[in-house]
């Protein structure tokens, strides 16, 4: 295949980078590695600090890529090999099989039917996943996939023949494809930092110790059951919560850097809890509150709620405090008293890591101890950049279409 | 044009189980103009193939596809620009919204044999629908006009420098601005910027020098030193520029416009109350110290000696609500870069950082850590509460310091982080507490007065003002997180600190998007279609001027400011600076507004269309207008989850809201329905409209066609305006069905068969 941009990752930053390329005139292919565009963006229940839906400029992103014949998208597909120089690239993708073709009408005879249930990671495991299914309510491709950890399951045939369009096709194997491109672009984006290695807070241990991005799926979840955000543990309703900021950021031990949206993302999350629980009492533990800009408005919005207490200090540990509940002890660094309030769930507000870390760009890059790519090597965009919210990564993704469109100039 | 309709059924995914296709298509053989009529069990599939082949045999040259969503297969179904197609969607807004079986049951208790079965009238009811919008439309013509593909960048500072050079390498020719006599804007009074590179520890040489020498040197850019923009009329691709200066003038014409004209410091004079700037000779702003360091060292105004200890009040003036109220983002590192200059030219001197956040965010995190561990460097978290002068020492007083007692700070120097104000926003007319709480202040001309505020920056010659609209506190922003670069004045884009508060790296990053947006723009006028959020439609608004009653609604309305105005008031559209919501046509009281596809005729001919039954079968009939973007979308979800529809109902989907005329209200009623209704996005101040204001506008019309209905004697509640957010689909049919209830508790309209 030939193209003008290959972009690397199908999240937010990544779609907008390939529809604002084709916006200009050039054929791009947006290659993404899970079966779904939307990358961390999907998994949110709202973006602050609007409160508004993703899916609603995703759908309009959707739209502009459904309309647009210069984009091509790859799902499941990841690069495998990419060389040459500015003007000159070449790629070789490794596309995993969806198991279904895209003669998928979304009809759903096949999720009806099928009894096979998955571990469910876009739901950080809060739910069972049917075995084919759709990622999302409003997903591109618009069509089912089959998870690869059921395909060779005995009962997957059975589906088969259900599919009234004989979409599903159990033997499709994994293809490469080769993509001779002008410009590469980067948007590998970010994984929520592992918080069951922050010790001491017992997330994994105490199961109402929750991540933020877990907090999100919670909360999504629950609002699409037409139900409350409720306590994993026994389903209990929230009156008293914790917010925990810098769980691992900021920290030598863990992240040694900010990830610069977490203060406005829980803060968000106060809302979530307001509008369900309007008594509901919330202690949100900073170090320092980092709402730059107009942000700063959001923040205060938060102080003027009477039942949202804001606490400085760095929360040292959550402790069982029997019930279901968890004490939340936080340290003043300058005194070192402590603060111990005893709430019935707490969420981390855990940073971002960026995949480049363990995923290196195949191309010459310049990255940080952190693994955020630099200018200097490959262009880049989005948290692949640095940690960013979303109307961050999609400026850095217009921006970097612009340097891309440099490879491009014909001489 | 002699229209040549296809017609094709789908009978699968369950569309066949709840209708009767044997039935359904003797009504369109019966009712509806076609050339060809044909049903398949799977359009989507080598169907198609057929469909290609009639089009190209028969000639056709309107496809009616009565199957799924035009959210699926969107590509597959695409004939060619000549080729209208209508895509209605069976699927969702008959079979999966509703079961069969539930009204076989009713018409078997009412034994209401003879009748039509609901289901029938209502996909019945969907396809005259479709076949009188195909009628009464034709395929839209892009515009085809000569423009210019050179860009304009106003303002000469590190965002507008990267905005000229990513366009001047991209092959753009560019005419950059700068009302200083240099380039580099703010910037060129920094020693020193923030970090750029691992281990982000030390404060990096200033870009501007490298900048200018390569804007200077590019010669796809022409520079304009010690000039200001005059003037600047048209749309894009033909944006009329008048450049002047100390010796007269030059115009120009350009295709878009990058404005990157930068902030200004708040005014420390206003910080003499609270932080004793100009009352106490040895404060200074961090502009001040800034420059200070870079001309023969720092050194107190009093007694021009080296101060012994420095303090550095951070948010001077910012994250205040008797100032400005937002944080400007930079002033926590600038105080941590000034303390290390103060440092290394003062080795013996004390710095105090006085904060009530540390604000480093990012990697930035590492030079908040490196200034930490320099010696002399202290750091101290309070709320400033007073400043006195105590001799020869400054006394800052601080509450709510992690000690959780009052602290006094006392230094020979004080240094107030001013925060950044954008060089948009306008003395008194925009101050913070006027306008909190107001997102959009924008066009909020005063009722006496005949001008609008003007920044200067750009002196639009637009009806709906001379500047771009701007968001709370003066920044022109754009209100969307998924669309940071949308403004409302299609063609010009803002870069750098004039839209928010940013550092260098990020200005610099700025300029670079803004460009690619000005670029696109371009290249989308060149063919004449649209940008975001319709893009690449080729439809644009006509106007029967001879029936205009100069009533101004049109040109007011528009979102992005399309239309001007001539010496009678007549509107000059503007159509390359259309965004083709169609809220003007929603406006105009005389329907002289229209697009080919799209216009107050084809609307009226769908709603007359449906078959309104006889009082005598006391049938409701309601009439919904959805919203395109997010409620049809929200409605479309709601069918894939089985969720129901009442089978009284027909949907009309908009471009907006907000180009709803309330002609076809009127036509509703006139025709026999019981009710209206109308679903669009959010508005208010966190507003999730695509066009802006349509939501908010539909709302506002509302009010008259409740007075209306009035004075016809027809009750005001058989209209209802709703919004929803395309997640909460659950919400958009719930709403529908709790509407359609409440006028089933009503009388029949009493129109009905007039």
């Amino acid at each position: 295949m030939k193209t003008d941009l290959l972009v690397v990752g199908g999240g937010i930053a990544g779609i907008t980078a390939a529809v604002e390329a084709a916006e200009v005139g050039k054929d791009v292919i947006l290659i993404e590695r899970e079966h779904y565009l939307g990358g961390r963006v999907v998994q949110l229940h709202r973006y602050f600090p609007k409160i508004c839906p993703p899916t609603c400029g995703l759908e309009i992103n959707f739209r502009r890529i459904r309309q647009n014949p210069k984009i091509t998208v790859l799902t499941g597909a990841e690069a495998t090999k990419i060389d040459g120089k500015p003007g000159a690239y070449t790629a070789d993708v490794n596309v995993e099989p969806r198991y279904v073709t895209e003669a998928c009408t979304n009809c759903g005879d096949c999720a009806e039917a099928c009894e096979i249930e998955v571990d469910d990671n876009y739901n950080f495991g809060l739910t069972k996943a049917k075995a084919i299914r759709l990622a999302n309510d409003n997903p591109y491709p618009n069509r089912y996939f089959i998870d690869s950890a059921a395909v060779n399951d005995p009962k997957m045939k059975a589906l088969v023949d259900i599919c009234p369009p004989k979409a599903i096709d159990l033997d499709m194997k994994a293809e490469t494809v080769s993509i001779e491109a002008k410009s590469v672009i980067y948007t590998t984006g970010w994984e929520p930092y592992d918080a069951s290695k922050l010790e001491g807070l017992n997330y994994g241990v105490l199961p109402n110790v929750v991540t933020n991005m877990m907090f999100e799926r919670m909360t999504a979840i629950a609002v699409n059951n037409e139900a409350k955000v409720v306590r994993p543990s026994d389903g209990a309703s929230v009156s008293k919560i914790a917010f925990v900021q810098c769980a691992g950021s900021r920290d030598r031990s863990h992240l040694p850097y900010c990830s610069a949206i977490c203060c406005m993302a829980s803060l968000k999350q106060t809302r979530y809890i307001r509008d369900q629980y309007p008594d509901a009492e919330i202690h949100v533990f900073f170090i320092d509150a980092r709402t730059p800009g107009r942000w700063e408005d959001f923040y205060q919005n938060v102080q003027d709620d009477t039942k949202t207490i804001i606490h400085r200090g760095k929360v040292a540990k959550v402790d069982d405090a029997g019930d279901g509940n968890v004490t939340v002890i936080a340290e003043n660094t300058l005194t070192g008293n402590l603060e111990k309030i005893t709430v019935e769930m707490a969420v981390l507000a855990t940073g971002m890591v960026p995949s480049a870390k363990t995923t290196k760009p195949l191309l010459d890059s310049k990255q940080d101890e952190f693994g955020f790519i630099w200018p200097g090597g490959v262009i880049a965009a989005g948290v692949a950049t640095g940690p960013k919210d979303v109307a961050g990564s999609n400026q850095d993704a217009t921006a970097a279409v612009a340097r891309a469109m440099q490879d491009m100039v014909e001489v | 044009m002699d229209t040549k309709v296809g017609i094709y059924l789908c009978s699968g995914c369950g569309i066949k189980d709840t209708i009767d296709l044997e039935e359904l298509k003797s009504t369109i053989d019966d009712d509806l103009n076609f050339v060809e009529l044909a049903e398949d069990e799977m359009v989507c599939g080598d169907f198609e193939e057929k469909i290609r082949a009639d089009v190209k045999e028969k000639e056709l040259n309107r496809v009616i596809i009565g199957a799924c969503s035009g959210r699926y297969f969107a590509d597959k179904f695409n004939f060619g620009p000549d080729v209208m197609v209508d895509r209605v969607p069976l699927r969702e807004l008959v079979a999966w919204s509703h079961d069969r079986k539930d009204f076989d049951e009713v018409m078997e208790e009412n034994d209401w044999d003879g009748d039509e079965h609901p289901i029938h009238e209502l996909a019945a009811d969907y396809m005259r629908m479709s076949s009188a919008r195909v009628e009464n439309s034709e395929p839209p013509t892009p515009i085809d006009e000569e423009i210019s593909k050179d860009i304009l960048v106003v303002g000469g500072g590190v965002s507008g420098m990267s905005a000229a050079l990513a366009s001047a390498k991209a092959g753009y020719k560019v005419n950059l601005v700068e009302k200083d006599s240099e380039l580099g804007g703010m910037t060129r009074h920094f020693k020193m910027v923030f970090p750029t590179e691992p281990p982000f520890e030390k404060p990096a040489e200033p870009p501007v020098a490298q900048l200018a020498a390569e804007v200077n040197g590019n010669e796809n850019i022409k520079v304009f030193t010690s000039s200001t923009v005059a003037k600047t009329a048209g749309q894009p691709g033909q944006f009329d520029v008048t450049v002047k200066n100390g010796s007269g003038e030059e115009s120009f014409r350009v295709g878009a416009i990058v404005q990157a004209t930068g902030w200004t410091p708040y005014e420390p004079e206003k910080l003499a109350d609270k932080y004793g700037y100009g009352n106490f000779q040895n404060v200074v702003t961090s502009l001040e110290l800034e420059k200070m360091v870079s001309n023969g060292g720092v050194k107190r105004a009093s007694d021009g000696k080296a101060p012994s200890s420095v303090a550095i009040v951070h948010c001077a003036g910012s994250r205040d609500k008797e100032h400005l109220a937002y944080c400007s983002a930079v002033c926590c590192r600038t105080a941590l870069k000034q303390a290390l200059y103060i440092r290394e030219q003062l080795p013996e001197t004390d710095v105090y950082l006085l904060y009530k956040d540390l604000r480093s965010p990012g990697v930035y995190e590492q030079f908040y850590e490196a200034v930490q561990q320099v010696e002399g460097i202290y750091l101290t978290k309070g709320e400033v509460v007073d400043v006195k002068e105590n001799g020869n020492e400054i006394e800052v007083s601080l509450d709510d310091t992690l000690l959780g007692e009052s602290m006094t700070i006392s230094s020979e120097m004080l240094v107030l982080a001013t925060g950044m104000k954008p060089t948009t926003r306008l003395e008194g007319e925009l101050s913070d507490l006027e306008i909190d709480g107001i997102p959009d202040a924008d066009c909020e001309k005063e009722e006496d007065s005949k001008e609008f505020p003007n920044s200067g920056t750009l002196n639009l010659q637009y009806m709906q003002g001379p500047d771009l609209p701007k968001l709370k506190y003066g920044f022109t922003d754009s209100h969307f997180i998924c669309f940071p670069y949308e403004t409302k004045r299609t063609g010009i884009y803002a870069a750098g600190t004039v839209r928010a508060p940013m550092d260098i790296a990020a200005a610099r990053t700025d300029g670079y998007g803004a460009a690619l947006k000005a670029i696109q723009v371009m290249e989308q006028a060149d063919k004449g279609l649209a940008v975001h959020p319709r893009v690449g439609d080729a439809s644009s608004p006509d106007f029967f001027l001879q029936r205009c009653t100069q009533c101004k609604r049109c040109t007011q309305e528009c979102p992005f400011g399309t239309l001007d105005e001539d010496e009678k008031g007549t509107p000059k559209p503007n159509p390359m600076r259309c965004r083709r919501c169609g809220i003007c046509m929603g406006a105009c009281p005389e329907r002289i507004i229209s697009f080919s596809n799209y216009s107050p005729n084809m609307v009226s001919q769908m709603i007359k269309a449906i078959e309104i039954p006889d009082e005598d079968e006391e049938k409701r009939r309601i009439l919904c207008f959805v919203c395109e973007n997010d409620a049809m979308p929200a409605l479309d979800i709601a069918a894939m989850h089985r969720k129901k529809l009442p089978a009284t109902v027909r949907i009309i989907p908009v471009r907006c809201i907000g180009s709803i005329n309330t002609i076809w209200i009127a036509d509703s009623f006139s025709n026999g329905f019981d009710g209206v209704m109308l679903i669009g996005c959010q508005r208010g101040d966190d507003y999730q409209c695509h066009f802006v204001r349509g939501s908010e506008l539909a709302q506002t019309r509302m009010k008259n066609v409740k007075e209306k209905l009035e004075q016809l004697v027809l009750e005001p509640e058989r209209v209802r305006i709703e919004s929803v957010e395309i997640s909460d689909w659950q919400l958009a049919a719930g709403m529908i069905n709790d509407f359609a209830e409440e006028i089933e508790e009503l009388d029949q309209n009493p129109y009905k068969g007039f």
